[in-house]
This record gives C-alpha cells, structure tokens and sequence, in this order.
C-alpha cells in the first residue's frame, strides 16, 4: 500500500471515530453519574438515523436535513427522558444486572417499535445539502460530508469539555461520577441531576445517529452493533472518561480503517485478507489495553461496588424430596417419546427445553456461584455449535466426534476470553463478555468462505439411528443430565466453595490463600465447555447453524432463563430455562413482535419479581415454616 | 532468628512518606502492638506486611525470607494468618464451612472437583470452633452472627493454617470494653498455646497496655519509641506525639476502659 493510500484510510478512519465518539461519550457519561450502563443506548443512536431519515425525506431540503438533524437529537433526548424518569429511577438501588436486563429489555422494544413505524428495509437518506460533492485529497475523493464529521466530533469534544469545566452543571457531573451519595448529602436535586444527564447522553447519541444519515442507511441490526462497538471504546478509553472516548474511537476506527486498506496480503505461503480481520483487530487492541491498564486508557479504577443484593443461603445437598422430584420429571420426560406419537412437535419442544436447559445451567454455574454476570454466554454456544457443524462439513467427521468435539472448541474461546474477563469484575466484565460474543458473532459472519457468512452452515442431520427425533431426544436428555449433575457436582466440590468464596469476598479468599482469578477463570472455562455441548447438540437438532442463532439475543435469553429461575438457588436454572424456552416456542412464535413481548416479559420480572420463580416460591415456603415455628412454640 | 524482621521498609504515596524507613523485629511467641496516632502509618505498614501493597524499598523479612512485594495468599501460604479490621464471612457458607474453606486451601485441595467439600476436614474445623468457643453455632449461616461472634470465627479461620505469625488489624475496633477483653485474652491463650508470634495494631490502649509484650510507637511514618509498657509510658516523645503536652497513659489507660 502506497503512502497516500495510507495516509487516506486515515483519514477515513477519523470520519468513523466522530460516529463511535458519539455513541460511547453519552454511555461514559450517563455511567458517571448513575452507575448505570445503558445498553439502550445504541438503540437510542439507531433511532436517531431513523427519525433523521424520516424529516430529510418528508420536509426535504436543507431544512429537512440539517435542521431535521437538530431536531432529531432534541426528539432523542427528549425519549432518554422519559426513559429515565418512567424506568430507570425505580431501578437505580436494583442489583446492576437488573439494571442492565432492564435497558436490554428496552432494546427489544424500541427494536420492535421501529420495525413497527419503519418497516424492515434499509433505509438510505438522502446526501447532505452543501456538502454532497467530494474533495480531492491525496489525489483521491474524500465525500465532504466525511470531512464535516471529522472536524464535528473533536469540535463535541472540546465544547463538553468547556462545559464540565465550567458550568455548574458540569461540576456535577463530574462531582456524582467521584461520589454520587456525597452529591446527594449536600443537597442536590439527584432526580433532575440524573434525568438531566441521561438526556444529555441521549441526545448526544441520537445526533450521533442522525449524522450517519447520509453516509449509511437506517438498518435495524445497527442498535446491537453500535452498542458493542461503544462497549469496545469506554472498556478501552477508561469509563467516565471523555476524552478517553475520543481517543479509543480515534484508534479503533484507524486500526479498522487499516485493516480495510491493507486488504489482501500475500505471505507466500499464505494469503491474508486483512479487511475480514476488522472485528479481531478491535479485539486485540481491547486486550492489550486491558492487560496493560486494567480500566482503560484514561479511566480510573472505580471504587467497590457494594452489594446490595439479598444473602444467599448456604448450599445444601438435594433433600429426598428434591431427588424424588427429579427422578419423577426424569421419568415422565423418558415417557414423552410415547406420547410425541400423536403430536412430534412436543419431541422438538423436548428437545430445545433440554438444550436451553444446558446452556442456562451452564450460565448460572458462573453467575450465581461465581458472581460473574456473563452477557456474552452466547459465544461458547456459538463456539460449540460452529465447532460441530465446520467439522461435519469439511472434515465429513462422525457425529459422536463432532458432539465430542464441540465443548472442546467452547472450552478453548471460553479459556481465552475468560483469562481477559475475569480481571474485571461487575459491569465492566458484562461489557467485555459481551463484547467477546459480539466478536465470535462477527467472525462467523464476516468468514464467509470458512462459515457460510449469513447463510450459516447447512445439512448438519444427525445419522440413523439419530434422524428419529425420539432417539435424539433421549441423546439429548442423557447429555443434559449428565451436564447439570457434573456441575451441580463441580458446586459441591472444594472447587466449587472455593468460587464462592471468591465471590463473597475477594479479599478474604486471597487472604486464606485462593488465586481468585484462577479459581473464577477456570470455572468460567468449565461453563464455557458445557455450554459448547448445549450448541453441539443445538447443530445437529436443527440439522444446520447460523450467525442469527448465537447473536447476542440467545446471551440475553440465557441471563432471562437463569433469573427467570432465581439466581440464587442450584435448580433455579433448570425450571427458568423450561418455562422460557416452552414460552418462546409456543407463545412468542405466534406473534411477530415476540421482541416487544420479551422485553415486557423481562421489564415485568425486574420491576415485580426480582427473586425468580424458584426464589418467590423458597421465600414463601421459608416464610411459611418460620410462621409455624413461631405459632408452635 | 525473629519470625518477622522489617528493615528500612519505606513507602510514599504521592510526595507524602507514610511510612519511612521503619525497622523492628518480632520475636517467636511474642505478643507485639503497633500503635501511633491517626496517619502514623500503621496501616500502610501493615498492609505491606500482609501483602496488599508493595514498598517502594526495604525489606521484610519472615523466618529469614524476603516477603516485600509477594502478593496476600503466597504470604499466607507461607505460614502467616491475618485478620480484618472489619472482620466478615463468606457469607453464602456456614459458619463450619467458612473455617473448612480455609483448611481446604491450606491443604492445597481447592482445585478438587469431585469430592463433596461439606464432609471434608470437618472434624478439624469443629475442633477449631470448639476452640474459640463456637462449636454450637458450626451449621449455621454465618451471616446471621453477631459481630463479637463474627471476630471469632475469622480468628479460628487466621488459626487454620498454623500460622507462626498472626497479623491482627485493629482486633476489637467495632466492640464494647467487655468483648474487647474477652476476645484478646482468647487470642491470647490461643497463640501462647501454639508459640505463635502476633504484631497486632490498636487503638484501644486499654487493650495495649494490658496484654502486649512490647509496644511500637509510629508517629509520621517513623519509629519513634520501642519498649515495654513501663517504658513506652514513661517515654516522653511518645507523650508528646499522643497529648502535645506531659500527661501520661495511667489516665488515657482508664479513660480507655470507660469508655
């Protein structure tokens, strides 16, 4: 590549970085002050290139345009707003990963509202008015308009510099991000504070979008790829921080742009094409920050969070009336093949409630006893299924080798994540898990020649005697108890108590001689493993695998499954997973807003039942035995 | 050879020295407090010699090994116990399996997938409770205790690695007269009974003159005085980092046990 060709992907690459500024300062922000990541907030962005989309083709023009930008970001903040003053503040003293599931849920529906107004196709706005030509630069066309965004972000940048220096408002803020309970003991307004700064937040994000409006059409998929790239620059410019912001957008947006302009490069023995590796680069710079400073280029470490959540019980082993319950339900699901004569689909069903039934178990395994909220256990189901479903395809192996081999491949993406993941702890590690999904996400997509890119991988048919779907099904069943037993046995064990400790209380466990972050690392490895099995067996249900099934929804539907259940309790799991994954095939199919629906499903269970089934009911039942107790005596 | 030995330890943070070449030594089975005024650097000592941070230079030595910069659990693995100024549990355990926890590391098991943990060094950790008088409460959840009850267990848990020496941060912080002298002379029977060597900082002067060996004095990051009570109180440095004028510790000594 020539030194101009260079020197121009530069330049490219800082028009993205204003774009990727956008997003990630509002999330930094509305994090200072509330403790609150939005994940939310790369749909607020996506609705800001949709209602920019609508005023420059409806009013048209330069009005419709640049002022339909202005307008644009005002309607956004105004919905970050509302967002934050009829959701988010009956949530602000909820665990963090109720918060978190809260503003996933609003990403279903504000996902499903725009589907609604706008329709599924890609919508591309119209070229800016003033700035639709190009400029000749380096002897090559720069667009004007990529030129305007790339003086636009560092131009944002220095006025809410300006603006936290000197104005009160933004002596509050960064007053709350230091200390938020010593700013409400001396007499601030928290509620304006907060709604204030979640608007800010908003805005920024929705002019963001409205920016991109002539650069790149309005698409539904945008709101989950603008927040993991957002993710991806706080982790790496330090949370809080916005010049932190700026400077990782700068340098994630120039490695991508890079990695595009080097394009194929011939080694000799092997050629390369660096344009596929954009997502890995961002990847790789995320880990070397993170190796080298563990909060960011610019961040601070922040102080403990403290929990708030309700003390668990003590683990006991099954008493005769758990292991009578369990060989009963075994029992009955051994007799579902005789019953699935007259109606197969409850074989299928059978078989997707015993898959999500691994894949929860597995998921709570590290987020209950391990205390790690894992957003991205969707990438070692990916791993796993993708394991099994490439090794059938282009080695033609057997299917028991196949099924063998797919937990080996989710053990290995999980050791490798998990090394970088368990050095963070909280919100910080939900966002790196999420990222790390995201990534596996977009390298399945983006390898097309080696993965099938968006068409995934097909003809994955388990051979006989497996194609008869009861036989599958007792594989299955045999695969997931065994599964739920060796962890549940793997909780039992010094190894297990040894991962609890480290959860209750880091320091004392180091104190009495346990590596925290080894013992937490290689219990996230063992879920990642089991994991890989639920998607082995997902691979070869379905007879074929692609990019859609292990996006970020399946993550979100495990961490939906296991507080569904109750987090706190060893079975909680196995009873959330079936009921969700029984609602999912019977109720939520019926109904192409089943996104909408799901997020109402998961605001209802944050706001009303914050225990999980299991939990509600051991909390009554507990309730229960202490009133007779009191009523003997 | 002492148990521990600290030579020229410094530390600084920012342009403020902490702590500032500070040498002393403890000896096997004695009974060492640490005491100072706010901001002497009792605790930047401390946590250096536990581990939770790394002197700028100096040395510490335990049983003849440098120790300076290793990190909380390799110092634990090497004989040393401590205990928190504000003690707590692994609260999702009972009381019987937070000290079993501390038995399974010590005995390097943590790593152990299959056997159940709850049946494994049970007796020893019974026996353990039996000691610092809390054999009853073994099957409860260990966050229902009561504080005093709290500063127990964490004392049987220093004791389950047979410590030869115990680092105890501010041991009755958080306690009335009464328990505070209860809990020490537990402790006291505990490691006289083991010979096992304690550096212990306090607050309470109560407490510090009543059952230390020997007293340290830090004031300003620097060791200002090194004795035994009689010659601690007389010592009029010490007077006038603690009072700024001549009063002495025989009334601060029942003025502490007031209150």
């Amino acid at each position: 590549m020539t030194l101009s060709a260079f020197l121009f992907q530069a330049l490219n690459g800082l028009s993205t970085a204003s774009g990727l500024f956008f997003i990630a300062v509002g999330l930094s922000l509305i994090f200072g002050v509330t403790r609150i990541i939005n994940i939310a907030h790369g749909s607020l962005y996506m609705l800001g290139t949709y209602i920019a989309y609508s005023f420059a083709t409806k009013i048209g023009g330069v009005l419709g345009f640049w002022g339909g930008i202005l307008a644009t970001a005002l309607i956004v903040g105004a919905i970050g707003a509302l967002i934050e003053i009829v959701l988010l503040r009956r949530i602000y003293r909820a665990p963090e990963l109720f918060q978190l599931l809260a503003t996933f849920a609003l990403v279903l529906v504000i996902n499903d509202a725009t589907l609604w107004l706008w329709g599924p196709e890609d919508l591309l706005g119209p070229r800016a008015p003033g700035l639709g030509g190009a400029v000749e630069v380096l002897g090559r066309k720069l667009p004007t308009y990529d030129l305007f965004l790339i003086f636009v972000g560092p131009l944002v940048l220095v006025i809410l510099h300006f603006a936290l220096a000197r104005t009160r408002f933004g002596r509050l803020i960064r007053a709350a991000t230091q200390d938020r309970e010593m700013v409400g003991a001396l007499g601030v307004n928290q509620s304006i504070l907060f709604t204030s700064v979640f608007a800010l937040g908003a805005l920024l994000a929705g002019l963001g979008g409205a920016l991109q409006v002539a650069r790149e059409p309005a698409n539904l998929a945008t709101d989950l790829v603008a927040i993991g790239d957002a993710f991806v620059v706080v982790v790496v410019g330090g949370m809080g921080s916005i010049t932190g912001a700026y400077l990782a957008a700068v340098i994630i947006a120039e490695v991508k742009a890079l990695c595009i302009g080097i394009g194929v490069v011939d080694f000799g023995f092997i050629s390369v094409n660096f344009s596929k590796l954009t997502l890995v680069a961002e990847f790789l710079v995320m880990a070397v920050v993170l190796i080298a400073r563990p909060y960011g280029l610019l961040g601070r470490a922040q102080a403990t969070v403290r929990s708030i959540a309700e003390p668990e019980e003590p683990i006991r082993p099954a008493t005769p009336m758990l292991k009578a319950l369990a060989v009963t339900v075994l029992a009955l699901l051994l007799c579902l093949p005789l019953l699935a004569q007259s109606s197969p689909y409850l074989l299928i069903l059978g078989i997707d409630v015993l898959i999500a039934v691994i894949f929860a178990t597995s998921l709570h395994f590290i987020m209950g006893p391990g205390g790690m909220h894992s957003f991205g256990h969707a990438a070692y189901f990916g791993l796993g299924a993708y394991g099994a479903a490439l090794l059938v395809k282009w080695l033609g192996v057997p299917m028991g080798l196949a099924l063998a081999a797919a937990p080996l491949v989710a053990l290995a993406g999980a050791l490798l994540f998990g090394w970088f993941a368990v050095r963070l702890s909280g919100v910080y590690l939900a966002m790196l898990t999420l990222a790390f999904a995201q990534i596996v996400w977009a390298a399945v997509f983006q390898w097309e020649g080696f993965t099938g890119g968006s068409n995934g991988v097909i003809g994955v048919w388990p051979p006989p005697p497996f194609d008869k779907s009861w036989v599958y099904f007792v594989l299955t069943l045999l695969l997931a108890v065994t599964g739920v037993l060796l962890l549940r046995r793997f909780l039992f064990a010094p190894f297990g108590y040894a991962m609890r400790a480290g959860r209750d209380s880091p320091l004392r466990a180091e104190a009495i001689g346990i590596d925290v972050k080894r013992v937490h690392w290689l219990g996230f490895a063992i879920a990642g493993g089991v994991c890989g099995v639920a998607g082995g067996l997902f691979a070869f249900a379905k007879g074929s695998i692609s990019p859609e099934t292990i996006g970020v929804g399946r993550s979100i539907d495990g961490l939906v499954m296991v507080l569904l259940g109750g987090i706190q309790t060893l079975t909680g799991p196995i009873v959330g997973a079936s009921v969700f994954a029984t609602l999912q095939d019977t109720v939520m199919r019926q109904t192409e807003y089943w996104r909408a629906l799901l997020g109402a499903i998961i605001l209802l269970l944050v706001l009303a039942f914050p225990q999980g089934i299991v939990g509600a009911f051991a909390a009554i039942w507990r309730k229960g035995k202490i009133e007779k107790s009191e009523g003997a005596s | 050879m002492s148990v521990l030995a600290v030579h020229s330890l410094s530390k600084a943070f920012g342009g403020v020295r902490a702590v500032n070449e500070v040498g002393f030594a403890v000896e096997r089975g004695e009974f060492l407090a640490m005491i100072g005024p706010n901001g002497a650097g009792k605790s930047t000592c401390f946590n250096m010699i536990n581990g939770q941070l790394a002197p700028d230079s100096g040395e510490i030595l335990f049983e003849g090994k440098n120790i300076a910069g290793l990190v909380p659990r390799t110092i634990w693995q090497l004989g040393v116990g401590r205990t928190f100024q504000v003690a707590a549990t692994f609260g999702s355990m009972t009381v019987a399996e937070n000290v079993q926890m501390a038995l399974l590391s010590h005995a390097r098991e943590i790593y152990s997938l299959w056997r159940p943990a709850g049946e494994m060094h049970r007796e020893r950790a019974l026996d353990l409770l039996e000691q610092v008088g809390m054999r009853e409460a073994a099957d409860r959840p260990s966050r229902e205790l009561a504080y005093g009850d709290v500063k127990r267990i964490e004392l049987a848990i220093a004791l389950a690695n047979e410590p030869r020496l115990l680092l105890m941060d501010e041991p009755t912080a958080g306690m009335g007269a009464r328990e505070r002298h209860e809990l020490i002379e537990l402790v006291k029977r505990l490691v006289v009974e083991r010979n096992i060597s304690v550096l212990f900082t306090e607050h309470s002067m109560d407490v510090v003159f009543a059952f230390a060996d020997r007293i340290i004095v830090l004031a300003r990051g620097r060791v200002i005085a090194d004795g035994d009570a009689a010659a601690i109180r007389d010592n009029a440095q010490v007077r006038e980092v603690y009072f700024g004028t001549g009063k002495t510790f025989a009334q601060s000594t029942s003025q502490g046990a007031a209150s």
